[in-house]
């Protein structure tokens, strides 16, 4: 599945938040910030230190079986695990599946 | 002002992302000409060596803590930031800088050469792990690098002698540049702290180098990958997990068994032919009763020690860690803790020392002080000769099914304790609002791969020879002056008891015992708990002098074990192995939670909630156990 699902409120940045994508999809990221979440504003930068910009292509490589589990993310060539809240302030474009 | 040496040792930083093999590069250029301490007023460790180079010249080499940018976040990263910045109260700002970057990883490194490069300072790129990078068919062009960045790039292997050549030749060109105080900031960019647009800036530099010299293989599935298909799976994950710890602790008790019956008989055998070679003497007492009965109970646990930090070393080098960490911070999040948390709390088990250091890297403060005053409470390996005295003398040894040892399942069980009062101390401390509501996880995950014997052989040499001068110095002082204790006043003429009940230990140890009496300890515990507070593992020598000296019969240097189990009950050995799980049986612990808080009123709250713990643990196991026997 690679559209948002109907739940998912599609904002002026034609993303979803990194948390609704599947395990093993990948997407572009379209922004990363803090406003409006209720997680403190240097949980932003620091994540665009950590390699989320706008333009990098993530995966999602594991989610926890448990509600709120942190899920792990394939940036570039590094894998960050992100608490729910540090990775619903990265907005993503899913990308089509590629043929295998 | 003094005068400026001749010829001045250029100083050399080298700085990198977490996780770039700096350190590996960092022992190879220094190999054992490291100095090991701590950056003044905080407990971030520094660490400095020196290297001189085939023309002659002594270079100084200092291991900057890892940063991911120099806008920091954490301690490690603010001291690594004001170093290069020239702005740290007594360190000098390095004259050159070495960049150490992941070749594997470097899209995610370069921003900080880029932020590097802005500092002005003359530098070098090490380009590290082009072994793997190789292997994983990631191929750079480090000419083009260079060209590209304007900084000389080399191409390093920091876990092979020969790889760091190149790398050596630069510094073999390092000179100190002649700067006056004060005009060292003439010319410097002034820093700023970037904004996002300034990360995305660079962020874009970095995607257009990468495009011109390759190493930008993206996506594709790696082999860290697969493994984390089943190492992180949902189910499977947590299950391996539960499996590999525990494997651990079987091996702790399986495998030392050899190596500990062998330290133990050859210290009996040295004993014998020390009494036999020395004459009758005060001095032969000491050495034999304080000395050798004390130091040689407290070394027979060596082998346990470097067993269970070969598997903490190897866990750790081979990237599993950080996944356990992940595997594991919902849990810690439901009371109150960053999945962070574990890293520090793992290396407890070994020593809560460096665990409470550890703690460093967690950003929010209330939640790095929620994981120190739970720290202690992780099982620490100054517990191991404890409990391994306690188990071998009271837990039969038995196989249940499944070829499981009796033995290491009571061992597994004590540690399963200490983790299950700490969550629960840790949820009282979120209940009661003293740690806070967001926490940051952000955990690199690094590849998986194959850990490295020659820095594991460093490793576990590090610790043996931390346990062996601990053995050497505070055990066997406080052996000495519990001999001394235990040994006058001497019993007057006609005593029919042991010697040590009218000395001045018999004395503390039959007050002390009134206290512990509802806990099932008899007055030789109690004595041994004094001294006990030093280190843990030090009750353990305690009790072999203080049942040496007890001893009336001929059995001076006779085994510790046989003596206990048949001299305590049942309940008083699991009520002393529940005192142990909970009691604060470490003034080191204490002295260093004063310095990493900077007040006396967390040790002292840590040492009451403790001792409270302790007592009503052992309270209700002594009872429980006398109801059932």
């Amino acid at each position: 599945m690679t559209t948002a699902p109907p739940n998912v409120a599609i904002s002026e940045l034609t993303g979803i938040r990194l948390t609704d994508l599947g395990i093993g999809k990948t997407a572009r990221v379209v922004a990363v910030t803090a406003e409006g979440g209720a997680a403190p504003v240097e949980i932003g930068r620091r994540l665009a230190e950590l390699g989320f910009l706008p333009g990098e292509a993530v995966r999602i490589v594991a989610k926890g079986l448990m509600a709120r589990a942190p899920i792990a993310v394939r940036i570039g060539t590094g894998t960050f695990a992100l608490r729910l809240f540090e990775a619903a302030c990265i907005r993503v474009c899913p990308e089509q599946p590629q043929p295998a | 002002m003094e005068a400026v040496p001749s010829a001045p040792s250029p100083l050399i930083a080298l700085v990198g992302n977490p996780n770039c093999g700096k350190t590996a590069l960092f022992n190879i250029l220094t190999g054992s000409r490291q100095k090991v301490a701590n950056y003044a007023g905080v407990t971030v460790e520094r660490k400095e060596g020196s290297l001189l180079t085939p023309s002659g010249l002594r270079v100084r080499i200092l291991d900057l803590p890892g940063a991911y940018s120099l806008d920091p976040l954490t301690p490690d990263e603010q001291v690594t930031a004001d170093v290069l910045l020239g702005r740290r109260a007594g360190e000098t700002q390095p004259d050159f800088v070495v960049c150490v970057t992941d070749a594997t990883n470097l899209r995610q490194n370069l921003r900080l050469v880029l932020s590097l490069k802005r500092l002005g300072l003359p530098m070098v790129v090490a380009l590290n792990m082009t072994d793997i990078a190789r292997r994983k068919g990631i191929v750079i062009n480090a000419e083009r690098l260079g060209a590209e960045l304007g900084v000389p790039v080399v191409e390093t292997v920091g876990v092979k002698a020969n790889g760091v050549r190149e790398l050596v030749k630069v510094l073999d060109h390092v000179s100190v540049p002649l700067r006056a105080s004060g005009a060292s900031d003439a010319g410097r960019a002034v820093w700023r702290t970037p904004s996002t647009a300034d990360i995305a800036h660079d962020q874009s530099e970095v995607r257009r180098i990468l495009g011109l010299v390759g190493g930008d293989r993206l996506d594709g599935v790696t082999v860290s990958d697969r493994v984390d298909a089943v190492l992180l799976n949902p189910v499977l994950g947590p299950v391996i997990l539960a499996l590999i710890l525990f494997l651990v602790f079987q091996a702790v008790f399986a495998w030392a068994q050899v190596p500990m019956d062998a330290i133990k008989f050859a210290v009996a055998d040295f004993g014998n032919w020390l009494g036999a070679a020395l004459p009758e003497s005060l001095l032969k007492n000491l050495v034999i009763n304080g000395v050798l009965a004390g130091v040689g109970s407290v070394l027979v646990f060596l082998p346990q020690i470097i067993i269970l930090f070969f598997f903490i070393l190897i866990l750790e080098d081979s990237g599993y860690l950080p996944r356990a960490a992940f595997l594991l911070d919902r849990v810690m999040g439901s009371v109150g803790l960053s999945g962070r948390a574990f890293i520090p709390l793992l290396s407890s088990f070994a020593c809560a020392i460096p665990g409470i250091m550890a703690t460093r890297t967690i950003q929010n403060p209330r939640d790095r002080l929620a994981t120190i005053m739970i720290a202690p409470l992780m099982t620490c390996s100054a517990r191991l000769p404890v409990y391994a005295l306690i188990i071998g003398a009271f837990i039969p040894h038995k196989r249940l099914w499944g070829g499981l040892e009796l033995q290491g399942l009571v061992l597994f069980v004590l540690y399963v304790i200490g983790v299950l009062g700490a969550m629960a101390v840790a949820f009282v401390l979120k209940w009661s609002g003293a740690s806070a509501g967001f926490q940051s996880l952000m955990l690199e995950l690094p590849s998986y791969h194959w850990p490295n014997l020659r820095n594991l052989g460093i490793g576990l040499w590090q610790r043996v020879e931390i346990f062996m001068s601990r053995v050497g110095t505070i055990i066997l002082a406080l052996m000495v002056i519990l001999w001394a204790l235990s040994s006058f006043p001497a019993p007057p003429p006609g005593a029919l008891g042991p010697p040590i009940q009218y000395s001045i230990a018999g004395h503390i140890g039959a007050w002390l015992a009134v206290i512990f009496a509802p806990i099932g300890f008899n007055w030789q515990i109690s004595i041994a708990l004094v001294p006990g507070l030093a280190a843990r593992e030090v009750a353990v020598g305690a009790l072999g002098t203080v049942y040496a000296l007890s001893a009336t019969g001929n059995d001076l240097s006779g085994a510790l074990t046989p003596l206990i189990a048949q001299s305590w009950s049942l309940p008083t050995a699991l009520s002393l192995l529940a005192w142990y799980v909970f009691a604060p049986q470490c003034l080191s612990t204490l002295a260093t939670v004063k310095r990493e808080t900077n007040s006396w009123r967390y040790p002292i709250i840590m040492a009451a909630y403790m001792f409270a713990l302790a007592y009503l643990a052992s309270f209700v196991t002594y009872r429980i156990a006398l109801a059932f026997s």
